[in-house]
């Protein structure tokens, strides 16, 4: 098992930050190149709701990503240090009422790419999102 | 590298050539605001042309819809052409093929605003 554990400014370059980091990890898992992107696209999209919902750009809280690396799949988690959120609150995107939403995808659309994914209170304070893709399914 | 925007007129429809990324930050800035242009300068059949779009992340997807409801609030037509596999994937997911017209092929999709 490899990890990766590092805290992160609340800025948006945190964001290129951890999908390159999550995509040569996903590289070094063996994914294809679609699944690399997606596994980037998923971390990118959950840290960007660290930064910018959880964290609100305050440069005095961080965030808190962690990578691991197993020979059958990779697990990373994102915590911010916001006031936490329930996912049941945010109105549904897909639903005919909001496909005109500007906003509102990001959790869903990393949802989609991976093959786990766990929103849950951070220990300490905030939230965290558990992100799992599996090599087998590459 | 963030979106970069060009325009050309065939007829009487707007391209705008899209190239690069469009994620949060300046890259969906810089495309908000040059929808926004065209919309006040009077162009109301605009075709975007993402076939040399690297990336799009949410953000980015909520521009698109952004400037579908901007162009078609003013009365005109925004459709796409050229989507990668990836793009065409995301709006796939996100439901938003029911909402865009898409073509794959510039002249087609030129055709079908008259």
């Amino acid at each position: 098992m490899e990890t990766i554990q590092t805290t992160l400014d609340s800025t948006l370059q945190t964001a290129d930050k951890a999908e390159d980091l999550a995509m040569q990890e996903a590289a070094k898992l063996g994914l294809d190149d679609d699944a690399q992107h997606q596994v980037g696209m998923a971390v990118r999209e959950c840290t960007v709701n660290a930064v910018v919902h959880g964290n609100r750009y305050n440069k005095n809280k961080r965030v808190h990503l962690q990578i691991e690396r197993s020979d059958s799949e990779l697990t990373i988690t994102i915590g911010d240090e916001g006031e936490g959120f329930d996912l049941n609150s945010l109105p549904d995107p897909l639903a005919p009422e909001n496909l005109l939403r500007q906003s509102g995808r990001g959790l869903m659309l990393a949802r989609a790419f991976m093959d786990d994914f766990d929103l849950h209170p951070r220990p300490g304070g905030g939230t965290e999102v558990r992100l799992v893709k599996h090599a087998s399914e590459s | 590298m963030s979106v970069k925007l060009t325009s050309r007129q065939v007829g009487d429809v707007t391209v705008i050539d899209a190239a690069g990324r469009i994620t949060l930050g300046e890259g969906a800035s810089a495309f908000r605001d040059a929808i926004r242009g065209f919309v006040a300068k009077g162009d109301k059949k605009i075709l975007l042309n993402l076939a040399d779009v690297t990336y799009i992340d949410s953000s980015g997807i909520g521009e698109l819809v952004s400037g579908f409801t901007t162009v078609t609030n003013s009365g005109g037509q925004l459709k796409l052409v050229g989507l990668s596999k990836r793009v065409k994937d995301l709006l796939q997911i996100t439901k938003l093929y029911t909402v865009f017209e898409v073509y794959d092929d510039e002249a087609e999709a030129v055709r079908s605003f008259h």
